[in-house]
């Protein structure tokens, strides 16, 4: 029921923003008009842009890129020096050098995975410069991105004295700087500060105040030690958890993210937060149709996605509402609660688990890694497919590069020259295509490989299988640009994991952004071809299932055998011998059971 | 090529820009974002959010006697036999914010075992109950460690054992367990939950 609901007012809600999205980035008249437009004429003027002047491929991704450095720089300075550097009410020291390089280069690609706990290592000062900034440029980037993308590929911003069906000498994208600032004026930040109030009415704290201490009720004795009081961090903590949600960024403001109380209080917080996950990669869908006067295209696109995600949800929920096996005969049996909270429980948890790796967003509200096995698993596929609305912006562009690859194939198949509405896909197209299909996988099994194959580095908090997930999944969760993670794997401290995931992260975010500017630069200059009855069109249902099957197959096959080996490995295990000696201290051995098949996980 | 001037941003110059601008407008893109998402949005939020919801922005905290005892939000360790015990906490010692996180076990990791058979047979002795009828929320540690809430169920399981301890009746703690049980907000979002911070409060006036 809850998950009804909770699809009911996302689309309701994603509908009109993404037809307001239309008009936002065909730069047309908005309600916002009187306030926004003075601002944004005083932004360009500041930046020294000339907004009309447009951009090619090379020149909108060259802005994206540059402009990116600077705040980067800015950012990791801020976390090296936040000890000595003003808002730090709570004397957080500063970061290590690879810890901030992590953490800049996590939240730079929009992916906030966190190997640091936010209430204990940022200062105030981090947490808004630094953290806040980029998670609010990042999806403005990829949305941008996304617009640039879309007018590409329907031949560029023409003037009205050039026909859309000639070939130019290269095709106008429009203007990156008007793009992100109007992203950012007219969408993200609207949108956060009402959600930011929403929270703060339910119990998110926005203070500038540093953490509070509390006498406790009862004083305990643990460990020898009397702890009679206990350390309330709070802060302005509601304005970050907005943007976290909306930016696809994840990122939260405590350690445990969106399972903390004191982030996201009550049920009701929990559906605001869950529907501000998908509202911008849905709205973007919508935005499709209307921006590319292409409807029927549009609702190709929402079809598969819509389908994928549907089936990703009503996979998880069974899987993560079964009982924990480790519980069995020692609690009254019910469906799995390690790591869940009481107030979400497990559906709403199960649905947060699917929607945060389905979108590029990343946030949790009950821990990964205790997750029942296949519902780990219907995460990582989330993750690995990263096209069921994906981040804002760029779940839209992985998907143009399936979408290409299956107009070559299908193209092929019916011997002619592949085309996107007219414009014909070449060699030089398919390679950038290519490249951006193949990197996710490199950057996943290569680096997954390597740091199993050095058992030192890995620190799982987990043997067996379920250390093979962890592993797999943090390197899905960089690459995908997600940033949740099956958090007992000791990354904190580990030059090794900083690293690594720091390379992955800059890699996997920039290469499927550039990759499709290009294709769509390339695309956009040429000349259309009138359409005819032996057009490939690809707003059909067979079309569309043509592209499932490209996702599908590339996705199910590049990684299946983790799958296998990982979570699939670890399900039909659970309470057999295992390859090493079982604790003691079990209550209550298992019965002996009768032979079970191997639909037990289901 | 003819050029063509436009404010409209419909119509775009035709000579094109292929550098992306230049380090100048790098530079003041990265200083104007830090500025206006960085520090004026978060500036504005929470001044409106302490202006509209003063309790909620500071914490939610609660006090007696002009002291702060806790935050309604946030759950405390418990084991007299006077209180309501909450879920376990993997958060530093119990219930440490600073230190806030769930276990990490997986469910095929013998450690995880190993914790619940512990908790479950405490459990068990201190409400004289048998392991089966111990709702899972109690033995099983929350995401955050910090949980302030169990089941209805939970709380049930403990009646007994705190109204002999504080020699009230069963039927008055059950009663305040009600005062703080919340139910599914409008029916159907999350699930129903006590309070347990709350509930011990108001038991240890």
């Amino acid at each position: 029921m809850e998950v009804f609901v909770s699809y009911l007012i996302l689309f309701l809600l994603a509908w009109p923003l993404g037809l307001y999205m239309a008009r936002v980035f065909a730069g047309g008249k908005t309600w916002l008009d009187p306030i926004l437009n003075p601002l944004e004429r005083g932004i360009y003027a500041l930046l020294r842009v000339n907004p009309a002047r447009g951009m090619t491929w090379r020149g909108y991704a060259l802005a994206l890129l540059w402009s990116n450095v600077p705040i980067a720089i800015i950012a990791y300075l801020i976390f090296v020096y936040q000890g000595v550097l003003p808002l730090n009410p709570d004397a957080i020291g500063g970061m290590s050098w690879d810890l901030a390089l992590h953490t800049t280069a996590s939240f730079i690609t929009n992916t906030n995975q966190q190997h640091y706990s936010g209430q204990s290592q940022l200062s105030y000062l981090s947490q808004l410069a630094a953290i806040v900034t980029m998670q609010f440029v990042t999806p403005a980037v990829g949305l941008a991105a996304f617009a640039a993308v879309l007018r590409g590929i329907t031949g560029g911003i023409r003037s009205s004295n050039v026909e859309s069906h000639v070939a130019v000498p290269a095709a106008n994208l429009g203007n990156y700087y008007v793009d992100v600032t109007r992203a950012i004026t007219r969408v993200l930040l609207p949108l956060s500060i009402v959600v930011a109030l929403l929270l703060t009415w339910q119990g998110v704290p926005s203070t500038f105040d540093g953490a509070k201490t509390a006498t406790v009720l009862e004083p305990q004795t643990i460990e020898g030690k009397a702890i009679t009081t206990q350390t309330i961090p709070v802060g302005p903590v509601a304005a970050l958890v907005a943007i976290k949600q909306l930016g696809t960024n994840g990122g939260g403001w405590y350690g445990p993210n969106s399972a903390v109380p004191l982030e996201n209080p009550t049920p009701l917080s929990n559906l605001i937060q869950l529907i501000s996950i998908l509202l911008i990669p849905v709205a973007s869908i919508f935005m499709v149709g209307a921006f590319t006067k292409r409807p029927r295209f549009g609702v190709m696109v929402m079809g598969i996605m819509s389908l994928l995600s549907a089936v990703l949800a009503f996979a998880i929920i069974p899987a993560a509402t079964q009982a924990n096996a480790a519980f069995a005969g020692i609690s009254a049996s019910s469906a799995n609660m390690e790591g869940v909270e009481q107030r979400f429980g497990p559906i709403a948890s199960a649905l947060w688990a699917t929607w945060t790796t389905q979108t590029s967003n990343g946030s949790v509200n009950a821990m990964h890694d205790s997750l029942n096995p296949l519902a780990g698993m219907v995460a990582l596929i989330g993750m690995w497919l990263n096209v069921t609305f994906g981040g804002d912006g760029v779940g839209f562009l992985n998907f143009f590069i399936y979408l290409i690859v299956a107009v070559f194939i299908a193209g092929l198949m019916v011997g002619r020259t592949p085309e996107l509405f007219g414009r014909k896909i070449e060699a030089r197209e398919m390679k950038l295509a290519s490249l951006g299909l193949l990197i996710s996988p490199l950057l996943i099994l290569v680096p997954s490989a390597l740091a199993l194959a050095i058992p030192s580095v890995t620190a799982n908090s987990n043997p067996s299988f379920h250390g093979l997930t962890q592993v797999v999944y943090e390197y899905s969760s960089a690459v995908a640009n997600n940033g949740s993670g099956m958090a007992g794997l000791g990354t904190g401290g580990s030059v090794w994991w900083n690293v690594t995931c720091a390379v992955c992260l800059i890699l996997a975010r920039y290469v499927p952004i550039i990759a499709p500017l290009a294709i769509a630069g390339y695309i956009g200059a040429k000349k259309s071809a009138p359409q005819t009855a032996g057009t490939l069109r690809v707003d059909t249902p067979i079309f569309a299932g043509m592209t499932l099957s490209v996702i599908l197959i590339v996705g199910a096959l590049s990684y299946f055998p983790l799958a296998v080996m990982g979570p699939i490995a670890e399900s039909l295990t659970i309470g057999k011998p295992l390859p090493q000696p079982v604790p003691l201290g079990q209550l209550n051995q298992r019965p002996p059971e009768p032979v079970r098949t191997v639909s037990e996980g289901k | 090529m003819q050029t063509q001037k436009s404010h409209n941003l419909n119509q775009y110059d035709l000579e094109l820009d292929s550098s992306g601008g230049n380090p100048i407008t790098w530079l003041s893109f990265a200083a104007l974002f830090v500025v206006l998402c960085g520090l004026l949005y978060p500036l504005v939020t929470t001044l409106l959010g302490q202006a509209l919801f003063p309790f909620q922005a500071k914490g939610s905290l609660l006090e007696r006697n002009g002291q702060i005892v806790g935050s309604s939000l946030i759950g405390q360790s418990f084991s007299g036999a006077g209180f309501f015990v909450g879920r376990p906490s993997s958060a530093g010692k119990g219930y440490d914010p600073t230190s806030a996180g769930g276990s990490n076990l997986a469910v095929s990791n013998p450690a995880l075992l190993e914790r619940a058979s512990a908790t479950a047979s405490d459990i068990a002795a201190r409400e004289g109950v048998t392991v089966e009828q111990i709702p899972v929320d109690l033995i099983a540690a929350s995401g955050g460690g910090l949980d302030p809430h169990i089941s209805p169920a939970a709380a049930e399981l403990q009646v007994v054992r705190v109204a002999r301890a504080r020699g009230l009746s069963v039927d008055a703690v059950k009663t305040l367990v009600q005062k703080h049980t919340a139910a599914p907000t409008f029916g159907v979002l999350g699930q129903a939950r006590v309070n347990v911070l709350e509930l011990n409060l108001e038991l240890q006036r």
